[in-house]
Protein backbone atom coordinates (compact mmCIF):
# COMPACT_ATOMS: atom_id res chain seq x y z
CA UNK A 1 0.00 0.00 0.00
CA UNK A 2 0.50 3.20 -0.37
CA UNK A 3 0.66 5.13 2.79
CA UNK A 4 3.56 4.64 5.64
CA UNK A 5 2.93 5.27 9.23
CA UNK A 6 5.36 7.86 10.80
CA UNK A 7 4.28 8.13 14.19
CA UNK A 8 0.66 8.64 15.46
CA UNK A 9 0.35 12.02 13.98
CA UNK A 10 2.50 11.51 10.60
CA UNK A 11 1.84 9.76 7.43
CA UNK A 12 4.12 9.64 4.32
CA UNK A 13 2.23 8.55 0.88
CA UNK A 14 3.50 7.31 -2.29
CA UNK A 15 1.51 7.35 -5.02
CA UNK A 16 -0.55 10.75 -4.84
CA UNK A 17 -0.94 13.17 -7.24
CA UNK A 18 -2.09 16.78 -7.07
CA UNK A 19 -3.75 17.05 -10.86
CA UNK A 20 -4.96 20.18 -11.03
CA UNK A 21 -5.99 23.36 -8.62
CA UNK A 22 -8.18 26.53 -8.91
CA UNK A 23 -8.46 29.49 -7.11
CA UNK A 24 -11.45 32.06 -7.11
CA UNK A 25 -10.71 35.47 -5.21
CA UNK A 26 -12.99 38.51 -4.10
CA UNK A 27 -11.40 42.57 -5.03
CA UNK A 28 -9.66 43.04 -2.40
CA UNK A 29 -7.25 39.89 -2.91
CA UNK A 30 -6.71 40.74 -6.53
CA UNK A 31 -5.53 43.78 -5.38
CA UNK A 32 -2.86 42.38 -3.45
CA UNK A 33 0.45 41.45 -4.48
CA UNK A 34 -0.40 37.71 -5.60
CA UNK A 35 -3.14 38.64 -7.56
CA UNK A 36 -1.54 37.56 -11.03
CA UNK A 37 -1.27 34.08 -9.48
CA UNK A 38 -5.55 33.25 -9.04
CA UNK A 39 -7.53 31.92 -11.84
CA UNK A 40 -10.52 34.25 -11.33
CA UNK A 41 -11.08 37.39 -9.44
CA UNK A 42 -14.63 38.43 -8.99
CA UNK A 43 -15.20 42.26 -9.53
CA UNK A 44 -17.28 42.90 -6.32
CA UNK A 45 -17.64 40.82 -2.35
CA UNK A 46 -21.09 39.71 -3.67
CA UNK A 47 -20.77 39.50 -7.37
CA UNK A 48 -24.40 39.96 -8.27
CA UNK A 49 -25.40 37.57 -5.17
CA UNK A 50 -28.22 38.46 -3.26
CA UNK A 51 -26.34 37.62 0.38
CA UNK A 52 -22.87 37.10 1.33
CA UNK A 53 -23.51 33.51 2.32
CA UNK A 54 -25.18 32.63 -1.36
CA UNK A 55 -21.80 34.44 -2.44
CA UNK A 56 -19.55 32.45 -0.57
CA UNK A 57 -21.43 29.04 -2.09
CA UNK A 58 -20.82 30.13 -5.66
CA UNK A 59 -17.48 30.96 -5.26
CA UNK A 60 -16.36 27.52 -3.91
CA UNK A 61 -18.21 26.01 -6.31
CA UNK A 62 -16.24 28.00 -8.97
CA UNK A 63 -13.25 26.94 -7.75
CA UNK A 64 -14.11 23.54 -7.49
CA UNK A 65 -15.60 23.00 -11.21
CA UNK A 66 -12.82 25.31 -12.45
CA UNK A 67 -10.12 22.40 -10.88
CA UNK A 68 -12.26 19.76 -12.42
CA UNK A 69 -12.31 21.57 -15.63
CA UNK A 70 -8.25 22.34 -16.03
CA UNK A 71 -8.11 18.52 -15.06
CA UNK A 72 -10.43 17.43 -17.85
CA UNK A 73 -11.99 15.29 -15.25
CA UNK A 74 -16.01 15.35 -15.00
CA UNK A 75 -17.90 15.60 -11.62
CA UNK A 76 -19.23 11.52 -12.00
CA UNK A 77 -15.60 10.30 -12.10
CA UNK A 78 -14.87 12.69 -8.56
CA UNK A 79 -14.99 9.46 -5.85
CA UNK A 80 -14.77 12.28 -2.92
CA UNK A 81 -15.48 16.11 -2.26
CA UNK A 82 -13.72 16.63 1.14
CA UNK A 83 -13.32 20.56 2.53
CA UNK A 84 -15.18 22.82 4.60
CA UNK A 85 -15.72 26.34 5.25
CA UNK A 86 -16.18 28.54 8.58
CA UNK A 87 -19.97 28.73 8.57
CA UNK A 88 -22.35 27.45 10.81
CA UNK A 89 -23.59 24.05 10.08
CA UNK A 90 -20.68 23.99 7.06
CA UNK A 91 -23.59 25.99 4.67
CA UNK A 92 -21.04 26.66 1.58
CA UNK A 93 -19.30 22.98 1.62
CA UNK A 94 -22.48 21.27 2.05
CA UNK A 95 -24.98 23.95 -0.52
CA UNK A 96 -22.02 22.98 -2.77
CA UNK A 97 -22.65 19.29 -2.50
CA UNK A 98 -26.52 20.07 -3.08
CA UNK A 99 -25.18 20.90 -6.52
CA UNK A 100 -22.76 18.78 -7.09
CA UNK A 101 -24.17 15.56 -6.10
CA UNK A 102 -20.98 13.53 -5.40
CA UNK A 103 -20.23 11.57 -2.08
CA UNK A 104 -19.35 14.74 0.44
CA UNK A 105 -17.03 14.23 3.57
CA UNK A 106 -17.82 17.90 5.04
CA UNK A 107 -14.89 18.74 7.97
CA UNK A 108 -14.45 21.25 10.40
CA UNK A 109 -11.40 22.76 11.89
CA UNK A 110 -11.97 26.35 11.40
CA UNK A 111 -9.02 28.03 9.01
CA UNK A 112 -6.69 24.43 9.31
CA UNK A 113 -9.65 23.04 6.69
CA UNK A 114 -7.62 23.03 4.13
CA UNK A 115 -4.43 20.85 5.25
CA UNK A 116 -6.71 18.76 7.07
CA UNK A 117 -8.76 18.15 3.85
CA UNK A 118 -5.41 17.68 1.44
CA UNK A 119 -3.92 15.26 4.19
CA UNK A 120 -7.03 13.29 4.85
CA UNK A 121 -8.00 13.29 0.89
CA UNK A 122 -3.79 11.93 0.70
CA UNK A 123 -4.38 9.19 3.34
CA UNK A 124 -7.72 7.61 1.78
CA UNK A 125 -6.10 7.29 -1.46
CA UNK A 126 -2.92 6.40 -0.27
CA UNK A 127 -4.60 3.61 1.25
CA UNK A 128 -6.48 2.35 -1.33
CA UNK A 129 -9.94 4.01 -0.66
CA UNK A 130 -11.12 6.28 -3.46
CA UNK A 131 -8.76 7.19 -6.52
CA UNK A 132 -10.24 10.80 -7.24
CA UNK A 133 -10.54 13.06 -4.33
CA UNK A 134 -12.00 16.87 -4.26
CA UNK A 135 -10.17 18.75 -1.27
CA UNK A 136 -11.77 22.80 -1.18
CA UNK A 137 -12.08 25.40 0.89
CA UNK A 138 -13.72 28.59 1.21
CA UNK A 139 -14.45 32.31 3.16
CA UNK A 140 -15.95 34.72 2.59
CA UNK A 141 -15.54 38.19 3.93
CA UNK A 142 -18.61 39.27 4.59
CA UNK A 143 -20.54 35.95 5.79
CA UNK A 144 -17.82 35.84 8.18
CA UNK A 145 -17.67 39.70 9.69
CA UNK A 146 -21.52 38.95 9.96
CA UNK A 147 -21.10 35.51 11.97
CA UNK A 148 -18.00 36.63 14.07
CA UNK A 149 -18.18 40.08 14.75
CA UNK A 150 -20.31 42.65 13.76
CA UNK A 151 -22.79 43.61 10.94
CA UNK A 152 -21.07 44.90 7.78
CA UNK A 153 -21.42 48.46 7.40
CA UNK A 154 -21.30 49.16 11.50
CA UNK A 155 -18.23 51.27 11.98
CA UNK A 156 -15.40 50.31 14.56
CA UNK A 157 -11.75 50.34 14.84
CA UNK A 158 -10.22 47.28 14.48
CA UNK A 159 -7.18 46.83 16.73
CA UNK A 160 -3.44 46.08 15.11
CA UNK A 161 -3.83 42.36 16.24
CA UNK A 162 -7.23 41.99 13.84
CA UNK A 163 -7.21 39.58 10.84
CA UNK A 164 -9.13 40.25 7.70
CA UNK A 165 -11.11 37.30 6.59
CA UNK A 166 -10.75 36.76 3.17
CA UNK A 167 -12.71 36.23 0.07
CA UNK A 168 -11.84 33.48 -1.21
CA UNK A 169 -11.64 29.62 -2.42
CA UNK A 170 -8.88 27.40 -3.74
CA UNK A 171 -9.83 23.35 -4.86
CA UNK A 172 -7.46 20.75 -5.55
CA UNK A 173 -8.00 17.69 -7.26
CA UNK A 174 -6.45 14.59 -5.92
CA UNK A 175 -5.71 11.42 -7.84
CA UNK A 176 -3.94 8.38 -7.19
CA UNK A 177 -1.25 7.00 -9.00
CA UNK A 178 2.32 7.84 -10.43
CA UNK A 179 3.42 11.67 -11.67
CA UNK A 180 3.01 10.91 -14.91
CA UNK A 181 2.28 14.88 -16.64
CA UNK A 182 5.55 17.08 -15.74
CA UNK A 183 5.46 18.72 -13.66
CA UNK A 184 3.03 16.82 -11.94
CA UNK A 185 2.73 17.59 -8.02
CA UNK A 186 3.23 14.58 -5.46
CA UNK A 187 1.88 15.26 -1.43
CA UNK A 188 4.88 13.41 -0.05
CA UNK A 189 3.58 13.26 3.70
CA UNK A 190 1.08 15.36 6.17
CA UNK A 191 0.88 15.70 9.73
CA UNK A 192 -2.31 16.12 11.81
CA UNK A 193 -2.10 18.48 14.85
CA UNK A 194 -2.73 18.78 18.07
CA UNK A 195 -5.48 21.12 19.77
CA UNK A 196 -3.27 23.46 21.77
CA UNK A 197 -4.40 26.28 24.23
CA UNK A 198 -1.89 28.48 25.48
CA UNK A 199 -4.66 30.58 26.98
CA UNK A 200 -4.73 33.58 24.58
CA UNK A 201 -8.33 34.50 25.21
CA UNK A 202 -8.61 37.97 22.64
CA UNK A 203 -10.53 36.69 19.30
CA UNK A 204 -8.94 39.93 17.83
CA UNK A 205 -6.07 38.08 18.73
CA UNK A 206 -5.57 34.78 16.32
CA UNK A 207 -2.27 34.95 15.63
CA UNK A 208 -1.59 34.47 19.27
CA UNK A 209 -3.58 31.64 20.12
CA UNK A 210 -2.53 30.26 16.63
CA UNK A 211 1.37 30.46 17.00
CA UNK A 212 1.55 27.29 19.86
CA UNK A 213 -0.23 25.24 17.72
CA UNK A 214 1.83 25.98 13.91
CA UNK A 215 5.18 25.66 15.83
CA UNK A 216 4.13 22.43 17.96
CA UNK A 217 2.97 20.66 14.41
CA UNK A 218 5.95 21.84 12.34
CA UNK A 219 8.41 20.41 15.31
CA UNK A 220 6.14 17.45 14.98
CA UNK A 221 6.50 17.05 11.36
CA UNK A 222 10.51 17.67 10.51
CA UNK A 223 10.70 14.76 13.61
CA UNK A 224 8.17 12.32 12.39
CA UNK A 225 9.84 12.96 8.59
CA UNK A 226 13.49 12.87 9.94
CA UNK A 227 14.54 16.20 8.52
CA UNK A 228 15.95 19.40 9.10
CA UNK A 229 13.57 22.42 8.31
CA UNK A 230 16.01 23.32 5.33
CA UNK A 231 14.49 20.10 3.44
CA UNK A 232 11.73 22.74 2.13
CA UNK A 233 12.07 25.80 0.22
CA UNK A 234 9.25 27.41 2.40
CA UNK A 235 6.95 26.55 5.06
CA UNK A 236 4.03 28.51 4.61
CA UNK A 237 1.68 28.69 7.44
CA UNK A 238 -2.11 29.41 7.05
CA UNK A 239 -3.13 32.63 8.78
CA UNK A 240 -0.27 33.72 11.48
CA UNK A 241 0.03 37.30 9.93
CA UNK A 242 2.37 39.60 10.57
CA UNK A 243 2.35 38.69 14.67
CA UNK A 244 1.93 35.03 14.24
CA UNK A 245 5.26 34.90 12.13
CA UNK A 246 7.16 36.69 14.38
CA UNK A 247 5.57 34.46 17.34
CA UNK A 248 6.61 31.22 15.35
CA UNK A 249 10.48 32.63 14.55
CA UNK A 250 10.59 33.30 18.11
CA UNK A 251 9.44 30.37 19.53
CA UNK A 252 12.09 28.07 17.48
CA UNK A 253 14.68 30.48 18.37
CA UNK A 254 14.19 29.66 22.22
CA UNK A 255 14.90 25.85 20.99
CA UNK A 256 18.09 27.21 19.22
CA UNK A 257 16.47 26.48 15.85
CA UNK A 258 17.02 29.50 13.06
CA UNK A 259 13.76 29.27 11.26
CA UNK A 260 13.65 32.65 9.83
CA UNK A 261 14.21 32.33 6.27
CA UNK A 262 12.23 29.95 5.90
CA UNK A 263 8.89 30.80 7.22
CA UNK A 264 6.27 32.52 5.25
CA UNK A 265 2.53 33.10 6.12
CA UNK A 266 -0.32 32.53 3.41
CA UNK A 267 -2.56 35.70 5.28
CA UNK A 268 0.74 37.54 5.21
CA UNK A 269 1.40 37.30 1.26
CA UNK A 270 -1.98 37.61 0.38
CA UNK A 271 -2.85 41.47 0.62
CA UNK A 272 -0.16 44.09 1.19
CA UNK A 273 -0.30 44.65 4.83
CA UNK A 274 1.05 48.67 4.72
CA UNK A 275 -1.13 49.50 1.58
CA UNK A 276 -4.69 47.20 2.53
CA UNK A 277 -5.09 48.34 5.56
CA UNK A 278 -5.54 44.20 6.92
CA UNK A 279 -3.48 45.14 10.25
CA UNK A 280 -2.00 41.51 10.78
CA UNK A 281 -3.24 40.09 7.20
CA UNK A 282 -5.69 37.66 5.85
CA UNK A 283 -7.22 34.67 7.73
CA UNK A 284 -10.39 32.15 7.03
CA UNK A 285 -10.16 28.94 5.42
CA UNK A 286 -9.88 30.04 1.78
CA UNK A 287 -6.87 31.90 2.56
CA UNK A 288 -4.26 28.96 2.78
CA UNK A 289 -6.60 26.95 -0.16
CA UNK A 290 -6.49 29.76 -2.32
CA UNK A 291 -2.75 31.20 -1.56
CA UNK A 292 -1.74 27.22 -2.25
CA UNK A 293 -4.39 26.83 -4.87
CA UNK A 294 -3.20 30.05 -7.03
CA UNK A 295 0.30 30.95 -5.96
CA UNK A 296 1.99 28.07 -4.18
CA UNK A 297 1.41 25.56 -6.74
CA UNK A 298 2.42 27.44 -9.77
CA UNK A 299 5.95 28.15 -8.00
CA UNK A 300 6.25 24.71 -7.95
CA UNK A 301 5.23 23.64 -10.98
CA UNK A 302 7.22 26.30 -12.19
CA UNK A 303 9.92 25.12 -10.41
CA UNK A 304 10.93 28.27 -8.53
CA UNK A 305 9.83 25.60 -5.27
CA UNK A 306 11.13 22.01 -4.89
CA UNK A 307 9.51 21.49 -2.23
CA UNK A 308 7.18 23.46 0.02
CA UNK A 309 5.26 22.71 3.96
CA UNK A 310 1.83 24.42 4.07
CA UNK A 311 0.73 24.21 7.75
CA UNK A 312 -2.60 25.59 7.80
CA UNK A 313 -3.90 27.14 11.54
CA UNK A 314 -6.83 27.32 12.91
CA UNK A 315 -8.38 28.98 15.66
CA UNK A 316 -11.47 27.35 17.30
CA UNK A 317 -13.39 29.18 19.02
CA UNK A 318 -17.10 30.17 18.60
CA UNK A 319 -18.93 33.59 19.54
CA UNK A 320 -20.48 31.90 22.19
CA UNK A 321 -17.23 30.07 23.65
CA UNK A 322 -14.83 33.55 23.87
CA UNK A 323 -17.81 35.26 25.47
CA UNK A 324 -18.15 32.60 28.21
CA UNK A 325 -14.28 33.90 29.11
CA UNK A 326 -12.57 30.56 27.79
CA UNK A 327 -9.39 30.93 25.98
CA UNK A 328 -8.86 29.91 22.48
CA UNK A 329 -7.80 26.35 21.09
CA UNK A 330 -6.16 26.34 17.88
CA UNK A 331 -5.08 23.61 15.77
CA UNK A 332 -2.12 23.26 12.92
CA UNK A 333 -2.24 20.73 9.97
CA UNK A 334 0.52 20.30 7.42
CA UNK A 335 1.00 18.67 4.25
CA UNK A 336 4.35 18.42 2.45
CA UNK A 337 3.94 19.04 -1.54
CA UNK A 338 6.60 18.65 -3.89
CA UNK A 339 7.73 18.82 -7.73
CA UNK A 340 8.70 15.55 -8.92
CA UNK A 341 10.93 16.63 -11.47
CA UNK B 1 -17.00 25.62 32.15
CA UNK B 2 -13.89 25.50 33.10
CA UNK B 3 -12.99 29.11 32.36
CA UNK B 4 -10.06 29.67 34.91
CA UNK B 5 -7.23 27.33 33.48
CA UNK B 6 -4.22 27.40 35.41
CA UNK B 7 -1.43 28.84 32.91
CA UNK B 8 1.83 26.81 32.96
CA UNK B 9 5.26 28.88 33.39
CA UNK B 10 6.25 27.57 29.66
CA UNK B 11 2.17 29.40 29.14
CA UNK B 12 3.08 32.52 30.99
CA UNK B 13 6.33 33.22 29.45
CA UNK B 14 4.71 32.80 25.72
CA UNK B 15 2.12 35.84 27.00
CA UNK B 16 4.53 37.37 28.15
CA UNK B 17 6.80 37.39 25.25
CA UNK B 18 3.35 37.76 22.58
CA UNK B 19 2.86 40.99 24.86
CA UNK B 20 6.47 42.27 23.44
CA UNK B 21 6.01 41.49 20.09
CA UNK B 22 2.44 42.59 19.45
CA UNK B 23 1.91 45.90 18.15
CA UNK B 24 0.57 48.68 20.48
CA UNK B 25 -2.68 50.59 19.31
CA UNK B 26 -1.76 53.90 17.90
CA UNK B 27 -3.42 55.95 21.02
CA UNK B 28 -2.48 59.48 20.60
CA UNK B 29 -3.12 59.65 16.72
CA UNK B 30 -6.64 57.55 17.71
CA UNK B 31 -7.33 60.32 20.34
CA UNK B 32 -6.59 63.05 18.23
CA UNK B 33 -8.57 61.55 15.20
CA UNK B 34 -11.59 61.04 17.57
CA UNK B 35 -11.84 64.74 18.75
CA UNK B 36 -11.63 66.02 15.16
CA UNK B 37 -14.30 63.79 13.88
CA UNK B 38 -16.63 63.89 16.75
CA UNK B 39 -16.03 67.80 17.04
CA UNK B 40 -16.83 67.55 12.91
CA UNK B 41 -20.09 65.93 13.99
CA UNK B 42 -21.41 67.89 16.49
CA UNK B 43 -20.59 71.32 14.82
CA UNK B 44 -23.15 69.74 12.06
CA UNK B 45 -25.46 69.05 14.76
CA UNK B 46 -25.15 72.54 16.45
CA UNK B 47 -25.58 74.30 12.99
CA UNK B 48 -28.94 72.10 12.56
CA UNK B 49 -30.21 73.52 15.94
CA UNK B 50 -29.26 77.18 14.88
CA UNK B 51 -31.05 76.41 11.92
CA UNK B 52 -34.25 75.82 13.61
CA UNK B 53 -33.97 78.27 16.21
CA UNK B 54 -33.60 80.71 13.78
CA UNK B 55 -36.86 79.46 12.05
CA UNK B 56 -38.50 80.28 15.34
CA UNK B 57 -37.62 77.83 17.68
CA UNK B 58 -36.41 77.78 21.39
CA UNK B 59 -33.26 76.14 21.57
CA UNK B 60 -35.41 73.56 24.13
CA UNK B 61 -37.88 72.66 21.24
CA UNK B 62 -35.17 72.74 18.64
CA UNK B 63 -33.38 70.05 20.28
CA UNK B 64 -36.01 67.46 19.18
CA UNK B 65 -35.86 68.44 15.02
CA UNK B 66 -32.14 68.69 15.53
CA UNK B 67 -32.08 64.93 16.84
CA UNK B 68 -34.36 63.78 13.44
CA UNK B 69 -31.71 65.36 11.34
CA UNK B 70 -28.74 64.10 12.76
CA UNK B 71 -30.47 60.42 12.85
CA UNK B 72 -30.97 60.87 9.51
CA UNK B 73 -27.76 61.86 8.58
CA UNK B 74 -26.20 58.89 10.32
CA UNK B 75 -28.80 56.61 8.71
CA UNK B 76 -27.80 58.04 5.02
CA UNK B 77 -24.11 57.80 5.72
CA UNK B 78 -24.86 54.19 6.78
CA UNK B 79 -26.94 53.61 3.83
CA UNK B 80 -24.51 54.70 1.21
CA UNK B 81 -21.27 52.59 3.35
CA UNK B 82 -19.56 55.52 4.61
CA UNK B 83 -20.31 55.95 8.17
CA UNK B 84 -17.94 52.60 8.48
CA UNK B 85 -15.40 54.65 7.60
CA UNK B 86 -15.87 57.82 9.50
CA UNK B 87 -15.99 55.54 12.43
CA UNK B 88 -12.50 53.58 11.45
CA UNK B 89 -11.07 57.15 11.36
CA UNK B 90 -13.12 58.61 14.12
CA UNK B 91 -13.24 55.64 16.66
CA UNK B 92 -15.75 56.72 19.78
CA UNK B 93 -15.84 60.40 17.83
CA UNK B 94 -17.93 58.64 15.41
CA UNK B 95 -19.50 55.72 17.63
CA UNK B 96 -20.47 58.02 20.52
CA UNK B 97 -22.68 60.98 18.65
CA UNK B 98 -26.12 60.28 18.33
CA UNK B 99 -25.44 59.52 14.45
CA UNK B 100 -23.11 56.78 15.62
CA UNK B 101 -26.51 55.41 17.57
CA UNK B 102 -28.09 55.97 14.14
CA UNK B 103 -25.14 53.36 12.40
CA UNK B 104 -25.61 50.87 15.32
CA UNK B 105 -29.34 50.45 15.09
CA UNK B 106 -29.15 50.74 10.53
CA UNK B 107 -26.31 48.53 10.04
CA UNK B 108 -28.03 45.34 11.46
CA UNK B 109 -31.18 46.42 9.93
CA UNK B 110 -29.03 46.28 6.49
CA UNK B 111 -27.25 43.19 6.97
CA UNK B 112 -30.17 41.00 8.35
CA UNK B 113 -32.37 41.62 5.58
CA UNK B 114 -31.63 38.59 3.87
CA UNK B 115 -33.28 36.58 6.45
CA UNK B 116 -36.92 38.66 6.18
CA UNK B 117 -38.58 41.45 8.16
CA UNK B 118 -39.31 39.73 10.88
CA UNK B 119 -36.21 36.84 11.69
CA UNK B 120 -34.18 39.15 10.51
CA UNK B 121 -34.51 42.87 10.57
CA UNK B 122 -37.16 42.91 13.41
CA UNK B 123 -34.60 40.02 15.56
CA UNK B 124 -31.87 41.94 14.68
CA UNK B 125 -32.51 45.69 14.78
CA UNK B 126 -31.37 45.53 18.33
CA UNK B 127 -28.35 43.45 18.86
CA UNK B 128 -25.41 46.14 18.23
CA UNK B 129 -27.57 49.22 20.36
CA UNK B 130 -29.48 47.17 22.71
CA UNK B 131 -27.16 46.74 25.56
CA UNK B 132 -26.89 50.46 25.49
CA UNK B 133 -30.70 50.56 25.80
CA UNK B 134 -31.58 48.07 27.99
CA UNK B 135 -28.07 49.56 30.67
CA UNK B 136 -29.17 53.27 29.36
CA UNK B 137 -32.66 52.70 30.65
CA UNK B 138 -31.74 51.09 33.47
CA UNK B 139 -29.55 53.81 34.56
CA UNK B 140 -32.34 56.43 33.90
CA UNK B 141 -34.44 54.50 36.37
CA UNK B 142 -32.07 54.52 38.56
CA UNK B 143 -31.12 58.25 38.38
CA UNK B 144 -35.16 59.28 38.21
CA UNK B 145 -35.33 57.47 41.52
CA UNK B 146 -32.49 59.23 43.32
CA UNK B 147 -33.80 62.17 42.24
CA UNK B 148 -37.36 61.80 43.13
CA UNK B 149 -35.68 60.55 46.57
CA UNK B 150 -33.58 63.04 47.16
CA UNK B 151 -35.87 66.40 45.51
CA UNK B 152 -39.20 64.92 46.01
CA UNK B 153 -39.59 65.97 42.53
CA UNK B 154 -40.84 62.93 40.17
Amino acid sequence: MGVGRLSASSYRFDNVVIRSQAAVVGPKEGEGPLGKYFDRIWPSELNHHTSSEEAELALLTEAQNLALVKAGVEWSQVDLVMGGDLLDQLIATDFAARGHQRPLAGLFSACAVFTESVGLGAMIIAGGGPTVVLAAASSHHMSAERQFRYPIELGYQRTPTAAWTSTAAGACLLVEGRPVKEPDLIIESATFGRVIDWGTKNPNDMATAMAPAAFDTIKQHLRDVGRDISYYDQVYTGDLGVLGVKLLDAMARQEGLDWSSYLDDCGKSLYDTQRQDVHNGGSGPGCSASVFSGFLCRQLRSKEFRRVLLVSTGALFSPTSYKQGESIPAIAHAVAISRMN
Amino acid sequence: MAKVRKLSPEMKKYQNMAGRLRPGKPIVKNAVAAFFVGGLICSVGQGAQWFFMRHGMTPKEATSPTTVVMIGVGALLTGLGWYDRVVKVGGMGGSLPITGFSNAMVAPAMDSRTEGLVLGVGAKLFTVAGPVLTYGLAAAFVVGLLRYLITGVA
